[in-house]
């Protein structure tokens, strides 16, 4: 299969005052055309600023520190600014968990969606208002005319979310990554985001990231999990793979302490112990502090190891556990 | 559980690690406290002391920077047009000018964020009626209420104390009020309803303290103000009386000799004003910038 | 006669509006002169919503942001008054009780916030926070105030040590874990505990539903427990109570709504809660937005986006009835005979 993307032993650090942060330290995935990558982690696992990453948006202090993120043939950790630029909401696009990362409170939403276009596509202004158009009727917004001529804040945060999504498809781009786009948002509306996303990854082709704190939202929209912890990727595999046979404790932990997945009214299942501080990490598996299998062996950094259909960053998996 | 943090870093302790990171501020803040200090101890370092008439030597007007006095020592910076030594005069002048400064700013903290609290914390009729006071005060330049207020009540320290004070609390009043108001609407305060604590005591305890940052830096910006409105008044002639000259009526004093090449008489009153408002605006803008949650690194 | 409910609402509405100084009245009603009436800009959040806890229950409160489920919140832990009807606490109207029986009453309903950063004063310490409100009511004295707040943080999983701490040295487990020590710390009976797992991690979160669930069964509590969760209504609720735009559109025992959902909102709640245990799947999803509570729909609030919407969800509002034993809604479609 040939991938859209592929990220190898990619490390974005972050060099402050306080210390070095390994944000994304060694992670390494792929995704195909028309296929989603859910990108699982909890607040400081580093999965935000993989998506930054392969986008060209990290700031400094942070900058990728080694690592390669293949793209057609070339690195996109080696790019200039300036051809970052030309690619980065072209070919590939990013949405954010708040739309107004995307959006000019001060401008209408025609102003802020032709401009998109012409950025990258030689083309007239009647036709980039007919592709803007389009978008807008794409995402499912009504009269998508009329909306043109609205302001952000004349939105909800459903609505405005999805004018992000139609500016972050206006170029049918071939990498789409969603950074938790609908956690602000109702079940309800994130139900139509959803639906309206994997509605476009199908018909265009495009490779999504869909970056996420919460399994659930991804259990029915991707086709391979990645689990991220304390920068690292941990399990990586077929989503069915992953969430039916987790081998990773901190998957299977995860997994396990989601209430539908406990007897009602009784204690839930909980992983001990607390999100690690990334700048006093402990050496070996970052995980072994609230691991209920670790012991020496976990002192050292386990490698990522094929194993059962996926890769696997640990010493004890829960298929040997006995 | 593993505790992370060694030392117990308190919210003032990492505020001072922050503000220190920039150079230009510590400067700023080093040049302040030397010129607070020069200021405070004024009668111990000037050679003179120019509000003492009998000191002074007309025959020794208008001498140059470096001139010998009549009893042997130096004019390092000159006399004025009444043998004042310039030195002795900008020293004594600071210190006016700071205490009308810092004093002005401090009283209308004080009054300005007890108004804006009020207002916030009691809404409907108060807070329009303080709001729409507030309004009318920043309707009109600060110089010309100023003036106004100086006309009537004639020169003199303290009614400059005043007439800033009268000019300045709006501002306080206007940002409490609008801190205070995004404040009272967070959960820390309706938790502190729900506990059924005293109102004054979630309003000093709790409110207080978190409108405080932006308090800080408005401070900041209105002691520098009020030095340079102390120093316009006196300049203007309704400041200061002329036997304690501040530095603007140092810096009004010399005006007229500037063309004929006596420029020390205005010149240096000036350069202090100037680095005494630069130093504050240096220290106002660092804090400006740690205190800004928007710009939390 | 039996013990009156710990808490019960008898038609409560919140209306909450901009309050128009002399100048603000001035423009609207030239405005109005001048033939522009001026817009309406109250938004009634709550509306006319009943509702009974009985002591030891929990109830949980579902709804989607603007459906008023956190002003009801607020308006049971006493943090804001209502606009219309009232509130009792254990048969006694919190509104006419004052003096020592309203301070009393208040602190027996105490309450446990979203925003685990916003909800603890960031320039207090932990021991602050925490012992602040039972010194001011001298339920601990200064002499065992130690003993005591230590005894407090570990009931909630804090490690007494913290104690000199400021929030912000604390992670948000923690710091939601401090919120309820401070919550428990003057005693309550009832505890509105408004999405206070929301903000957390995934893996925080069952611990700290876990003890949510450990303090019930220990200290006798009752709990309303707001979320837009249905997971973890589901899991922690006796009893469940929907909520759309300011109405209560269903009620009934937790495992009757997941099995026998009656109302069409409730449906498509339920339809479209993410899973763990759904696999990749077409994702269908009911249209429409949530309308702006500023501007409700006539009749039923939720007919432009129902399914079934039939003309007279347009006119009238659906009265809130009983369609099986103790399970309620208010549907029109329950009126159509079978």
């Amino acid at each position: 299969m040939n991938a859209t993307v592929e990220v190898r032993n990619l490390r974005t650090h972050f060099f402050t005052r306080a210390g070095v942060v390994k944000a994304v330290d060694d992670v390494s995935f792929s995704v195909s055309g028309g296929q989603v990558l859910g990108l699982v982690g909890e607040s400081g696992s580093g999965k935000t600023v993989t998506g930054f990453s392969i986008i060209g948006l990290v700031d400094p202090p942070g900058r990728i520190a080694g690592g390669s993120i293949w793209y057609q043939g070339q690195d996109l950790a080696k790019l200039s600014e300036r051809e970052m630029r030309s690619l980065r909401g072209n070919r590939i696009a990013m949405i954010f968990q708040d739309p107004m990362m995307t959006l000019n409170p001060v401008l209408r939403i025609d102003t802020q969606m032709i401009e998109t276009v012409l950025a990258h596509a030689r083309v007239s202004r009647e036709e980039a208002r007919r592709r803007s158009r389009d978008a807008l009727g794409m995402v499912g917004i009504p009269s998508p005319d009329e909306r043109l001529r609205a302001y952000p804040h004349q939105f909800s945060g459903g609505m405005r979310q999805r004018v992000a999504i139609a500016i972050a498809l206006l170029h049918n781009p071939d990498l789409l990554i969603a950074d938790e786009p609908t956690t602000a948002l109702d079940v309800t509306i994130q139900a139509q985001i959803l639906a309206e996303v994997q509605k476009l990854a199908v018909e265009h082709g495009t490779a999504l990231i869909w970056i996420t704190h919460d399994l659930s939202v991804i259990a029915g929209l991707a086709d391979q999990i990645a689990v991220m912890y304390a920068g690292r990727i941990v399990e990586f595999g077929d989503a069915t793979t992953v969430l039916d046979r987790p081998l990773h404790p901190y998957t299977h932990g995860l997994i396990g302490s989601v209430p539908s997945r406990n007897k009602r009214g009784e204690r839930l299942r909980q992983i001990p112990g607390m999100t690690p501080n990334l700048l006093s990490l402990p050496a070996g598996c970052a995980f072994r502090m609230r691991c209920a299998h670790a012991d020496v062996a976990c002192e050292a950094e386990p490698p990522v190891e094929p194993r059962d259909g996926r890769d696997l960053r640990c010493c004890h998996p829960m298929d040997q556990a006995a | 559980m593993s505790a992370t943090i060694a030392r117990e870093e308190t919210p003032f302790r990492r505020f001072v690690s922050e503000f220190a990171a920039s150079r230009l501020a510590l400067l700023g803040l080093v040049v302040f406290v030397v010129i607070a200090l020069l200021a405070i101890f004024a009668s111990l370092i000037a050679p003179q002391n120019p509000y003492d008439l009998a000191q002074l030597d007309i025959m020794d007007g208008r001498l140059p920077p470096g001139s010998k006095s009549m009893v042997g020592y130096t004019y390092i910076l000159g006399t004025d047009d009444q043998g004042r030594d310039m030195f002795s005069g900008m020293l004594y002048g600071l210190r006016i000018s700071l205490a009308v400064g810092v004093g002005s700013a401090l009283f209308a903290a004080v009054v300005g964020t007890s108004l804006g609290l009020l207002a916030a914390w009691l809404g409907g009729r108060a807070d329009s009626a303080i709001m729409r006071l507030v309004d009318l005060q920043l309707s009109f330049p600060s110089i010309l209420v100023a003036l106004m207020i100086l006309a009537m009540l004639g020169k003199g320290v303290m009614n400059v104390l005043l007439a800033l004070v009268i000019v300045e609390w709006a501002y306080y009043a206007r940002n409490v009020r609008a801190t205070a108001m995004v404040e009272r609407q967070r959960e820390y305060i309706e938790a502190a309803e729900c506990l059924a604590l005293p109102r004054w005591r979630i309003m000093f305890r709790h409110l207080l303290p978190n409108c405080l940052p932006p308090l800080i830096v408005i401070a900041t910006q209105q002691v520098a103000r009020a030095i340079a409105l102390e120093a316009t008044l006196s300049f203007l002639g309704l400041g200061v009386p002329i036997t304690e000259p501040s530095l603007g009526l140092l810096i009004a004093n010399g005006y007229q000799y500037m063309l004929s090449g006596k420029y020390w008489i205005s010149f240096y009153p000036g350069i202090a004003l100037l680095v005494t408002i630069m130093s504050i605006n240096l220290v106002g803008d660092q804090l400006r910038d740690v205190l800004n949650p928007r710009l939390q690194r | 006669m039996t013990e009156p409910p710990i808490i019960e609402l008898r038609g409560v509405s919140k209306r909450f509006g901009p309050t128009y100084d002399a100048a603000a009245r001035l423009t609207r009603s030239i405005a109005s002169r001048m033939g522009s009436p001026p817009r309406n800009e109250t938004v009634r959040a709550v509306d006319t919503v009943s509702m009974t806890i009985q002591r030891g229950e929990v109830v949980g409160l579902v709804g989607e942001s603007g459906c008023g489920k956190s002003t009801i919140g607020r308006m049971v832990a006493g943090i804001m008054p209502p606009s219309e009807g009232q509130i009792l606490f254990k048969g006694r109207d919190i509104a006419r009780l004052s003096g020592r029986d309203g301070k009393d009453a208040k602190l027996k309903v105490q309450m446990i916030f979203q925003d685990p950063y916003a909800s603890l004063n960031p320039r207090l310490r932990v021991a602050d926070i925490v012992g602040e409100a039972p010194l001011t009511h001298g339920l601990v004295s200064r002499a065992n105030f130690d003993t005591w707040l230590d005894a407090q943080l570990h009931r909630a999983g804090l490690d007494p040590s913290f104690k000199r701490r400021y929030p912000h040295q604390f992670s948000g487990g923690q710091r939601q874990r401090i919120g309820i020590a401070r919550a428990l710390a003057v005693q309550p009976e009832f505890l509105v505990c408004d999405e206070a797992v929301a903000a957390l991690d995934v893996s925080i979160q069952a611990q700290i539903l876990n003890l949510f669930m450990d303090l019930r069964r220990d200290l006798d509590l009752t709990y309303l427990f707001i979320s837009h969760d249905l997971g973890v209504v589901e899991h922690l609720s006796d009893r469940v109570l929907i909520m759309y735009l300011g109405r209560i559109v269903e009620e009934a025992p937790t495992e009757e709504v997941f099995s026998h959902a009656n109302h069409p909102y409730t449906r498509a709640l339920l339809a479209e809660v993410p899973r763990i245990d759904a696999r990749k799947h077409r994702f269908t999803a009911i249209t429409g937005e949530i309308p702006s509570p500023l501007n409700p729909p006539a009749g039923c609030h939720f007919h432009p986006r129902c399914p079934h919407a039939m003309p007279r969800c347009a006119v009238d509002a659906p009265a809130f009835r009983e369609i099986a034993p103790d399970h309620h809604s208010a549907c029109h479609l329950n009126e159509v005979p079978a």
